[in-house]
């Protein structure tokens, strides 16, 4: 146990160099990107003078650095400060963006967790029958579809169509606008976390700890999911653990496609409009998140299969 | 922008003959929505902004910004159905003899709060958009205007001197952001104004909910309530209309019109007119310094196959020149047409035989890189060869100002005066084509400085001809504007982007 708690700390003092790395070098990149935050928002209008203007206004004529200083002083204060554009603090940026994308990550984990595990066993105990080799089939066909064309069908069919559900999330996301949305989010998901947990269990099954406890008598649904189950997920955490991140990253087609006003959105606006407080704010965010679901699942696979320290 | 923010920009209505045209290409409305009826929230999706989106009407710059700022505020003129100023709040504007000053007379109006509009508030609102240490969009249209020597007579009577004579003053009454708020203004996050439509609550990047202004100076508007809802993709906003999610949704593209116009679910409204597009050549520097390689370009591009390409037919045939059907628009200059003969000639007179131009373009408006690439491929076989190079869209309007020798062009409506004024002066602030000609300037001084509207429009025409002849905009067609409403939806006018008619909301109503 102790050595865990170690392990947890020195994890975390990684994470904040970490994090810090990764704000440093998204500030960098869009110092890169062509044009600032001024000459975007100036759009079709471009004259110099009203853009220089605009420019002291945003206080983009201070030095790069001693503005990147600022932001991290305000940062260890945990003020991320203000948006270049709207003058509207960042930390309001990242509530409204947050609330939707956590909401969804949550709704999906809560389903994919126990049906990709429901799957991948089901196919694991038939192996080599008609329904491990259909379960192949329609997870590898359907892992080959792209979010944005599965949401389109989906918004086509039962959306418009049909109209059992609302075809898109404006209005707020009540129970039903979540349908599609959690549909398209799961599907890639089940696919490959669910062929990981039927290889894990496949593996599992012909170990020799499973043989020998076969051989000693043990109640066979024992064995499989006590024994034979945790050891097979131990892939499949760090399966999750990537699609966390993906999913608390804001998944940017599947909010642009339900209008859903998320992390991703504020992100691709934040960008277009060279609003670097509001960006650097979204990469403390990621960042963080990244460190934290990936600590989570090691912590996890630690948990499930000690031997695989 | 996506496409969201990148349609920014004025847009305008065409003339009468099209509006009727319009009025044909359009669905019948269904029974329901055929008599005015109160009541209702109408729920309307645009494109938004996001972390920009702002409720300062004088920072509008995106067109649910527009369109939201006209739903709360007015300003004293705004641009009618021949893309000429109209009295709004100004009941009427009386200048002197030489044009150098201009009395109005406000019309007697209140703000939400119950205060009455004044002189005092509209030469207030004025003096913010002229501070010179902002960077208003209007302060450009607006900065004729002297505003030491100006002054109220009374609280219903503003007398303004300019720094020059000025005949179309009216059109910087329009101008783009020129709003009138309540005298000394800082605070916007809860809008005050005299508009159609109060302030309720905002959600950045989502909503904005308005509610009726019973006490409008023009009338109760039919609505109750108005809610704004941001939906940055298009097929969103037409998922969503389909849906009954929302009654109005803005900006749709040729594509779904066309697919939705008959089925019955939606009503789609086209305005003609409504958008130029083109090609700007840089008078500057090679190439486009040789005036034979200007013509020869105009001679080689298929503007009927440029429309019907890149529009989806959804738009008319331009013919180099901005404004068509707009007042003072030179009607009376012979349609250019596609001559790869002539222009094989005049490229081999120019020497420009192998030449490579380079085209520069981006996604920064609906269409721009089709059309490059339309063209890039009518210039084949000519000796010259056009290389497309597709730049960032963000920044685009910036860049192509300063660099390269051709780029893709788009510009919504504005009176052909503000066109001439913001674009083809020597002292314009975004003059792409480099177009500086001291006797054209001098035009243009004479031409704001004639009363008579005849005479003007006289000289109008001679600058449009020597535009058309010499000029560096390559202007192919003209966009249609399309939205796309419930059928219950009624009084929709099809009047294009930020003129008055252009997504105006207290003559709307649901059946």
């Amino acid at each position: 146990m102790a050595g865990l708690i170690s392990y947890a700390a020195r994890r975390l003092a990684l994470g904040v160099g970490q994090v810090l790395a990764v704000v440093t070098v998204v500030f960098l990149l869009v110092q890169a990107l062509p044009g600032d935050a001024a000459v975007a928002l100036a759009g079709d209008d471009p004259d110099p003078a009203r853009i220089e203007l605009i420019r002291a206004a945003m206080g983009l004529d201070q030095p790069p650095l001693r503005r990147f200083g600022d932001w991290l002083w305000g940062l260890l204060h945990l003020d991320f400060g203000v948006s270049l554009v709207s003058g509207r603090p960042v930390a309001d940026f990242l509530a409204t963006g947050l609330a939707p994308t956590a909401l969804l990550a949550a709704l999906t984990l809560v389903l994919l967790v126990p049906l990709s595990i429901l799957v991948g066993v089901a196919a694991a105990l038939r192996e080599g029958s008609p329904l491990d080799r259909a379960l192949t089939s329609v997870s590898v066909g359907l892992h080959s579809i792209p979010e944005f064309a599965l949401a389109v069908v989906l918004i086509a069919v039962f959306g418009v169509g049909l109209g059992w559900v609302p075809p898109t999330a404006v209005g707020g996301l009540t129970p039903a606008v979540l349908v599609l949305p959690l549909l398209v989010l799961l599907a890639r998901p089940i696919c490959s976390i669910s062929r990981l947990v039927r290889a894990g269990m496949i593996e599992a099954l012909s170990s020799d700890y499973v043989r020998h406890a076969r051989r000693l008598g043990i109640d066979v649904r024992r064995i499989r999911f006590a024994h034979a189950l945790p050891n097979a997920l131990a892939p499949a955490v760090q399966q999750v653990a990537r699609t966390t991140d993906w999913l608390l990253g804001g998944v940017i087609v599947v909010e642009a496609v339900f209008v859903i006003p998320g992390l991703g959105t504020v992100l691709v606006d934040a960008v277009a409009s060279r609003d670097l407080p509001v960006v650097q704010g979204l990469a403390v965010v990621f960042a963080v998140t990244t460190v934290a679901v990936n600590l989570l699942a090691d912590l996890a696979a630690f948990r499930l299969a000690p031997r695989s320290r | 922008m996506n496409t969201q923010h990148s349609r920014r920009g004025f847009l305008g209505l065409a003339g009468l003959s099209v509006v009727t045209l319009a009025a044909c290409s359009t669905s019948p409305a269904a029974p329901a929505a055929a008599t005015p009826k109160s009541g209702g929230r109408l729920r309307a999706a645009f494109a938004g902004g996001g972390a920009k989106e702002v409720l300062d009407p004088h920072l509008a710059n995106l067109f649910n910004e527009a369109a939201r700022a006209k739903a709360v505020y007015d300003k004293l003129a705004d641009l009618g159905a021949d893309v000429a100023a109209q009295p709004r709040l100004a009941e009427k504007w009386e200048p002197n003899a030489d044009l150098t000053r201009w009395r109005i007379t406000l019309r007697q109006a209140v703000f939400h709060d119950g205060k009455p509009v004044r002189a005092q508030d509209v030469l207030s609102s004025y003096a913010r958009i002229l501070d010179p240490g902002k960077a208003f969009r209007a302060k450009a249209s607006l900065s004729l205007i002297d505003l030491a020597n100006s002054r109220a007579v009374d609280d219903r009577t503003v007398e303004f001197a300019l720094k020059r004579p000025y005949v179309e003053f009216p059109n910087a009454l329009a101008a783009f952001g020129a709003y009138i708020v309540p005298e000394d203004t800082q605070d916007f996050t809860r809008p005050v104004g005299s508009g159609p439509f109060r302030f309720v609550s905002f959600e950045p990047g989502k909503s904005v909910l308005l509610k009726k202004n019973s006490d409008y100076w023009e009338g109760a508007p039919y609505l109750d309530e108005l809610e704004f809802i941001i939906a940055n993709e298009e097929s969103a906003r037409t998922n969503a209309l389909l849906g009954g999610q929302v009654e109005y949704a803005h900006d749709l593209t040729p594509t779904t019109a066309r697919s939705h116009a008959s089925g019955g679910k939606v009503t789609i409204h086209r305005s003609p007119n409504s958008a130029v597009q083109g090609f700007a050549m840089k008078l500057d520097r090679a190439p486009f310094d040789n005036r034979d390689l200007r013509e020869a370009l105009f001679l080689l591009a298929d503007r009927p196959q440029l429309v019907e390409s890149t529009l989806a037919g959804s738009g008319q045939v331009a013919n180099d020149l901005f404004g068509k059907g707009y007042q003072f628009y030179a009607g009376d200059i012979p349609q250019r047409e596609r001559d790869l003969d002539k222009a094989k000639a005049l490229i081999k007179k120019a020497g420009a035989e192998g030449l490579t131009i380079k085209l520069d373009t981006s996604t920064a408006a609906a269409g721009m890189v089709e059309a490059a690439t339309i063209f890039a491929d009518q210039a084949k076989g000519s000796g010259l060869t056009i290389e497309v190079v597709t730049g960032n869209k963000d920044t685009y309007w910036a860049d192509t100002l300063k660099n390269g020798s051709l780029s893709s062009f788009r510009s919504g409506a504005m009176p052909i005066e503000s066109h001439i004024a913001q674009r083809l002066l020597t002292t314009s602030t975004t003059n792409t084509t480099k177009w500086t000609r001291p006797e054209f300037d001098a035009l243009y001084q004479k031409a704001v400085s004639t009363s008579d509207t005849q005479a003007r429009a006289a000289v109008y025409g001679e600058m449009q001809r020597s535009l058309h002849a010499d000029g560096g905009y390559l202007l192919w067609g003209f966009a249609d504007w399309i939205v796309g409403t419930s059928p219950k939806v009624g009084g929709v006018a099809t009047a294009p982007a930020n003129t008055l008619d252009w997504a105006r909301f207290d003559k709307v109503w649901l059946g």
